[in-house]
């Protein structure tokens, strides 16, 4: 056995580690919470690290999961060792080519970090759904349970699937075990090289598809013989569990690291026994120990191998004592018997009883659970109710354990606060913001602790879904054993709060054991301290003994020329007080890390760090605890008094990080919610916001316009709406013709507000005299939060504009109301102005078929949403089906619509002569191109269902359902680049070659946003991007042009930061274009690296360099003579290095390599202008006329 | 016709080089150069605020939104293998030397004295045969008075004199109250060489947008005259070679700045303009005039107009307006 090498990392990492060290092809597609498996293969190989070969796995980045999997088969069909990474959604994908790789006896082997598939809602997090619906593929599956299984499963079932030719799908669960660090020991090139054998590479190479040994494979078959000839696998099935079996025990003497398929743990004569898969058998084998320890007769058996079910080797490793038994799935399988463990250990018991192999005393009873769906913590609280369950005499056939099912009463009841960690774990919790570096900072400590240390660690990571003011908590374990814990801390020794305002919105100390350290980021001292906690936090540091420490790490990182990077004071501070390690041993650790991590980024950052940490101790104080509680204040409701009872009694638990409360009648049944609640949730996130200065404002609502929360508005009302006005609110004439006499506002939301200061720099009114005041300045938000609330809700409650009469242009567009507001998304977003405008424009009669994305979580992710609706209760319907279909989807909801509005027509027509042919005419032939149209026929269709009221028929019923659509309905589909140039480009293509009236926004950031960076056929030449680390080397796919070749589409390319007048043109000519409309948004975003405060000032660049030439293709340009292309944009002008040179997705580039940077740029100078040529030859061409004939 | 002169105790075929400008960022165009016969090259600065700005700002796009979302643990390719320090620089200078034979003059503009220190060393160790270092400070802080400006050069040229062996330039700014006397005490700390003028970015106004950009526009012959006047006064009296930039277009600025005592010639504008072909050209143009007025060698009129050898020293020291005055009168 070689010396162990012991690392700290992921479970992600684990798996690919040794999956990439043994493959030679790989083809991936990002998606969470895989992609980080395939993103190191990337690195890896663009790094030029090699396999156990000596060669550079070759990987590539497909277009979606389908054709990931499409690749690897031929991959594999051509005779290269491929692997592929993948979870949920993406694995589905996969499965059509599972069965085919399968049916051909391929030996291949996948790495999949199990998540949740989207049923009433999507989810991230991790369960087993994905992976069961891959049970039937012929698949072998192979489950892990912790990081060092990850790794070692990576390993074993790459190795058998050559033994075997039945391929093998190795899987973990997603988040718990994917993403959690730990310290394991980590395979050699030389252990890795021994479990893979070369005979058995060589025989999979000679089974190629190959013109010098050619073969056909894929043939069809007829009833005659396709029977027999799948029936001709069999055999390879049966041997796979002893293959498996020999594969472990190759690899147990290799590295004395030992597994069975069916691994038992327990008491040798255990009367009950739990049997489940994946990292829930960890805590469950850790409550074991717990409970061996106290006398109680049970155990575990922990399933790795799960296909082919090996019913012998399950039956034997279970004790003869065992009387009963529970299966636990993180599943659910609706409508069925059980889930799908229960089912197959039901079934192997039974038939194992007859065939006469069972060996129990006597027959076990066999009970199943669901447990920790969509990462659902599981707790040894929680295994422990299920042995407590299986000791009764009537145990729940099915039951769930997590929940408290009040509708079903499926839930067993569990004690939460029972706690079984050893004392010798330190555990430490830490609260932190998305941005302030802490996650990395404990990644960083664990990695100091696990390497530098004979302890063990572990850190598990929990996010919220914002993305801007997001909160972090880190779960960080310490100890002389290796960890199981698979599950969160609930009792920690060390309790660190980042935030200080963390205090008075989540129970931050309901973490700390009694005599825990709590460190406490703050601007306030020693002496201060305390008098400015609320009461809640004096109480808890007193009841707990806590010993109380404080630190004002934003000066200090101030001072140090950290900004507000908090990471490395923070962890200083952690090192210092927590004890786990010599304290100068600490800080020679963290400094060396420093060096590590940003020695090759220049000596600045490394002293600046350094000093953040040599000055972070003299502002390290304890704090003396005084013995009573004086605080006045206590932690404010998390929602207003004024909010829904719905919103009081569920959204308000969610928002305090209390949802795991919340009974399973709290939910609908069917994945609906209501509009309008983000408005409920008041961050407060922004340090500075938006002043309005009236005196030098020029009325152009450019502010409003660009902010992408909603957070600013303009308003235009009569004078007499003053009266009541609060005494800061603020007033001007409006200036403009069109409400002569009106009164004008801008208004912030002061705690929606993100601080992002597009709207300040889009601002054009400047005071002459000191022309750095402008109309729209940015101010500490504390001290005007108070009357800016209370003017705001004034704002909101002034008359909107009445839509019938405005005519609307870019400006009077912001006196629309917007119904999408105060979204998650990263401050200074460049999708959400887009979302907001349409909303503006046609939110009271839209339909949204979102993609999933960005634009799916900020706009539906849970606990809010930022749709909403206006006073009467109109506002966009909308709803997110997949990442693929979003297109056809949206169409589905078109076909929906204008079948109804066809049904309606025809039951008007039919109903006519009983409410008035006039009637029925008006509405019929009303025209609904305007807002005043719009408003008419509301008025007619209210008119209508009088009528109706007064009649009873069967049509008069349908009609009456059916009657709102009569009024014109704006149907939406929405997604990024990623959906619309590449997974679900196919389905983008054939919507716009049917032609039905819908509207397709490409909310186009030329990235994979949500999933973190990866390129796609949006990504521009010359930019980096996961997959293209060293910059792009081909051009941005022309999706424009392709959707002009259909002729009868409306295109539009806009970027509302540079081009606003054309943006808003777009939008109101695409809803009103009776065909296909689709418009490509320019979309700033973080992916790009640069602060987007200046997200419309690089859009001005990107048009006017030609990087983004802005245009609208209209067909019905065509019948007044005219070319259907208007190009809106000039000439280049400026060079495009000067835009790309701003951002640092190009500018990483030239860091890397200067010559390839200044190639690139050249070649994208180059393409934009011959772009540009093209489209401004386009712009003059004469297209004939439609001819008119008789029969038209 | 013996154009050869000593710069920065480079022995030089003739004076003519192009100066610091961004042509040098370009492989091919440094061949140009060298092909039209640039008896050397000065690179353009290496910003020591640019790398650190560049550090910091990189650091934090890519920093600050990472470890924030489950979904997306970073958002751009590993950064380990992008340089945020000078590497580019010197990785540039390293190409230039391996591509061309000619001497190169690295430049370098410092913000703290170990920046000075430590990026002078480094490009020393790239091979640079020479530093030209590249002093940008508008004096716009009322809490720094002329002396403690002058003695910042002074400190920045003595730190860096005492860790690099190769010969050291000085850019100078116009803007010294006592410019001669200022050259005479850099010339007593070690100065190999001074550069006159260095050529700011000016701030433009812009009158309806209110705002003020920076704003560089290419020079012409009108902008020698500074720099004639300064030469011919600090010629012969530093034993500093002088080089002169900012105004040569042509033979006869050419011409001129030798005579009033130019060791070297930099050329930018218009080679930025014509191509560096446009080198060669005034130096034939050189050659043929000192012909047609038959110099035997360009020493012959190195600093014959200067202050100490032309007909009328007082043209140079008297401001244009009293002269004008005088000849009213006279």
């Amino acid at each position: 056995m070689s010396t162990q090498f012991m690392v700290t990392l992921d479970g992600n990492e684990a798996a690919a580690s040794a999956a990439h060290r043994t493959a030679e092809v790989i083809a991936i597609y990002p998606i969470t919470p895989s992609s980080t498996m395939g993103e190191l293969a990337d690195e890896w190989s663009a790094h030029g690290r090699k396999n156990i070969w000596g060669t550079v796995p070759l990987v590539v980045e497909m277009q979606s999961e389908a054709g990931a999997a499409g690749a690897i088969h031929g991959a594999l069909q051509a005779g290269a060792l491929a692997t592929t990474f993948t979870a949920s959604q993406g694995l589905l994908l996969m499965i059509p080519n599972m069965y085919k790789i399968a049916g051909e006896l391929t030996a291949f082997c996948m790495h999949v970090s199990a998540r949740t598939l989207a049923t009433h809602a999507l989810s991230i997090f991790g369960d087993h759904s994905d992976v069961m619906a891959c049970r039937q593929t012929g698949f072998a599956m192979l489950a892990s349970g912790s990081v060092q299984e990850a790794h070692d499963f990576a390993c074993i079932a790459t190795a058998a699937t050559l033994r075997a030719r039945v391929p093998f799908l190795h899987f973990f669960d997603g988040f718990r075990t994917s993403h959690e660090v730990a310290k394991i020991a980590l395979l050699n090139d030389d252990e890795l090289r021994a479990m893979i054998d070369d005979d058995l590479v060589a025989a999979h190479r000679l089974r190629a598809l190959s013109p010098d040994h050619p073969v056909l494979r894929g043939t069809a078959q007829n009833p005659d013989v396709f029977f027999q000839a799948r029936e001709a696998i069999n055999p390879f099935y049966s041997k796979v569990p002893d293959l498996v079996q020999e594969t472990m025990d190759r690899f147990s003497a290799l590295t004395g690291r030992g597994y069975r398929l069916f691994d038992y743990v327990g008491h040798p004569n255990a009367e009950r026994v739990i049997i489940l898969m994946g990292s829930g058998a960890e805590t469950v084998h850790e409550t074991v120990a717990w409970m061996l320890a106290r006398d109680e007769r049970v155990g575990v058996l922990k399933v790795r191998l799960y296909r082919p079910f090996p019913i012998d080797a399950f039956v034997a490793a279970l004790p003869v004592d065992t009387r009963s038994i529970a299966v636990l799935d993180r599943t659910k399988e609706p409508g069925a018997i059980g889930e799908p463990l229960y089912l197959d250990v039901v079934t192997a018991l039974r038939e194992s009883c007859d065939d006469g192999k069972s060996h129990f005393l006597t027959e076990p009873r066999v009970i199943g659970g669901r447990y920790g769906l969509s990462s659902k913590e599981f707790t040894p609280a929680m295994v422990k109710a299920v042995y407590d369950e299986l000791a009764k005499t009537q145990p729940k056939r099915h039951f769930t354990v997590g929940i408290v099912d009040d509708v079903s009463h499926t839930s067993i009841d569990f004690d939460p606060t029972l706690d079984i960690e050893p004392p010798e774990v330190v555990r430490a919790v830490f609260f932190g913001l998305g941005s302030d570096g802490t996650v990395g900072a404990n990644k960083n400590s664990i990695k100091i602790i696990g390497e530098e240390t004979e302890n063990w660690g572990q850190g598990y990571f929990v996010y919220d879904s914002k993305k801007s003011g997001a909160i972090t908590i880190s779960h960080l374990r310490f100890g002389p054993r290796p960890i199981r814990s698979a599950y969160q801390i609930r009792r920690a020794n060390f309790v660190a709060c980042h935030q200080f305002n963390f205090l008075e919105r989540y129970d931050v100390l309901e973490y700390a054991a009694p005599g825990a350290v709590f460190l406490l980021n703050s601007a306030y001292g020693p002496d201060d301290v305390w008098e400015n906690l609320i009461r809640e936090t004096q109480q808890a540091i007193i009841e707990k003994q806590l010993r109380f420490y404080v630190i004002d790490a934003y000066k200090v990182a101030k001072d140090t020329g950290m900004g507000r990077r908090i990471n490395t004071v923070m962890q200083t501070c952690f090192f210092a007080v927590s004890g786990v390690l010599p304290h100068d041993e600490a800080i020679a650790h963290i400094k060396r890390t420093i060096r590590k991590t940003y020695e090759k980024k220049g000596d600045a950052i490394v002293q600046k760090n350094f000093a953040a940490v040599d000055q972070t101790l003299a502002h390290l104080f304890e704090v003396t605890v005084p013995t009573d509680v004086t605080s006045t204040r206590t932690m404010p409701p998390i929602v207003s008094a004024q909010a829904p009872d719905f919103v009081q009694k569920v959204t308000a638990l969610m928002l305090a990080n209390k949802g795991d409360l919340l009974p399973v009648s709290a939910f609908p049944v069917d994945g609906t919610w209501q509009l309008g609640t983000a408005k409920w949730e008041k961050r407060n996130i922004a340090l500075e916001i938006p002043v309005w200065d009236a005196s030098i404002c020029i009325q152009c609502n450019k502010c409003a316009l660009n902010c992408p929360h909603s957070a600013i508005r303009a308003k235009v009302y009569a004078p007499d709406n003053l009266s009541d006005a609060p005494p800061t609110f603020k007033a001007m004439d409006y200036k403009g013709a069109e409400f002569k006499g009106a009164k004008y506002t801008i208004q912030v939301a002061p705690e929606d507000c993100t601080g992002c200061q597009l709207c300040t720099m889009v601002c054009p009114a400047k005071d002459k005299a000191n022309p750095k005041h402008k109309a729209i300045d940015m101010q500490p938000q504390a001290p005007l939060r108070e009357h800016e609330a209370a003017n705001f809700s004034f704002f909101l409650g002034l008359p909107e504009v009445d839509r019938s009469t405005l005519h609307v242009d870019v400006k009077t567009s912001q006196f629309l109301e917007p119904l999408f507001e105060y979204s998650l998304a990263c401050a200074g977003c460049g999708e959400t102005p887009y979302i907001k405008l349409m909303t503006q424009l046609f939110g009271d009669r839209a339909v949204v078929a979102n993609a999933t994305g960005c634009s799916s979580i900020y706009g539906g992710n849970l606990p809010t949403t930022p749709y909403t609706t206006n006073r009467d209760g109109r506002g966009p319907a909308w709803s997110n089906s997949l990442f693929e279909d979003n297109a056809e989807f949206g169409l589905g909801i078109r076909l929906a619509i204008d079948k109804n509005l066809e049904q309606a027509r025809e039951l008007l027509l039919h109903l006519a002569p009983k409410l008035g042919e006039a009637v029925a005419a008006n509405i019929l032939k009303a025209p609904q191109e305007t807002e005043a149209d719009i408003t008419a026929q509301r008025r007619r269709i209210g008119f209508l269902r009088e009528k109706l009221g007064n009649l009873s028929s069967l049509e008069v019923r349908r009609l009456s359902q059916l009657a709102e659509y009569l009024v014109r309905k704006s149907v939406w589909i929405v997604g990024g680049d990623g959906w619309a140039y590449d997974i679900g480009f196919g389905g983008l293509d054939h919507v716009m070659a049917v032609g039905r009236n819908v509207n397709i926004l490409v909310l186009d950031t030329e990235v994979y946003s949500n999933t973190g960076g990866q390129q796609s056929k949006a990504t521009p030449l010359g930019a980096a991007a996961k997959f293209a680390s060293a910059g792009k080397s081909t051009p941005k796919k022309d999706l424009g042009m392709i959707a002009m070749s259909y002729g009868n589409v409306y295109v539009a390319r806009i970027a509302l930061g540079a081009k606003d007048l054309q943006a808003t043109r777009a939008f109101l000519e695409a809803d009103s274009y009776p065909g296909t409309s689709i418009i490509l948004a320019y979309s700033p975003c973080i992916a790009h690296g640069y602060d987007l405060a200046y997200g419309a000032e690089q859009q001005k660049l990107a048009v006017s360099s030609g990087y983004w030439p802005v245009y609208r293709f209209d067909p019905r340009r065509i019948a007044n003579g005219m070319s259907p292309l208007q190009l809106d944009s000039a000439a280049p002008k400026t060079s495009v290095s000067d835009f790309a040179r701003n951002e640092t997705r190009f500018r990483m580039v030239e860091q890397l390599d200067a010559q390839r940077f200044r190639a690139l740029m050249k070649a994208e100078q180059q393409e934009v202008q011959s772009r540009f040529a093209i489209y401004e030859q386009l712009a003059k061409l004469v297209v004939p006329k439609p001819q008119v004939t008789e029969e038209s | 016709m013996d154009l050869s002169t000593t710069y920065l105790g480079l022995r030089l075929p003739h004076p003519l080089m192009p100066g610091a400008s961004p042509l040098v960022d370009d492989l091919d165009q440094v061949r140009r150069l060298e092909d039209a016969g640039a008896a050397a090259i000065v690179m353009h600065s290496l910003f020591e605020e640019q790398i650190t700005l560049d550090q910091l700002g990189t650091i934090h796009s890519m920093e600050i939104h990472e470890g924030a979302s489950a979904e997306a643990l970073s958002y751009f390719p590993d950064p380990s293998d992008y340089r945020l320090g000078p590497d580019q620089y010197l990785e540039q200078l390293r190409r230039i030397k391996d591509a061309v034979a000619v001497p190169i003059v690295a430049s370098l503009n410092g913000t703290t004295p170990e920046g000075w220190l430590a990026f002078a060393r480094l490009l020393e160790n790239a091979g640079a045969d020479a530093l030209e270092l590249n002093v940008y400070h508008v004096a716009s802080s009322p809490d720094e008075n002329a002396v403690q400006v002058e003695e910042r050069l002074l400190e920045v040229l003595r730190t860096v004199r005492r860790h690099v062996r190769i010969p050291l330039a000085l850019k100078l700014s116009p803007f010294y109250s006592a410019l001669a006397n200022l050259a005479q005490r850099l010339d007593a700390e070690g100065i190999d060489g001074l550069v006159l003028f260095n050529r700011f970015y000016q701030p433009e106004i812009d009158i309806e947008a209110l705002e003020v950009k920076p704003y560089l526009h290419l020079s012409d012959s009108s902008e020698l005259l500074l720099r004639l006047r300064w030469l011919a006064i600090l010629s012969g009296r530093v034993r500093a070679s002088l080089a002169v930039t900012g105004g040569v277009h042509s033979a006869i600025d050419v011409i001129k700045a030798v005579m009033a005592g130019a060791n070297a010639v930099q050329m930018v504008s218009a080679l930025l303009q014509h191509g560096p072909e446009e080198l060669q050209k005034v130096r034939t143009a050189v050659e043929y005039w000192m012909e047609q007025h038959e110099y035997e060698s360009l020493a012959q009129m190195q600093g014959s107009m200067n202050l100490q050898r032309c007909p009328d020293p007082t043209a140079f020291e008297r401001a244009n307006y009293m002269r004008v005055l005088q000849s009213w009168r006279g």
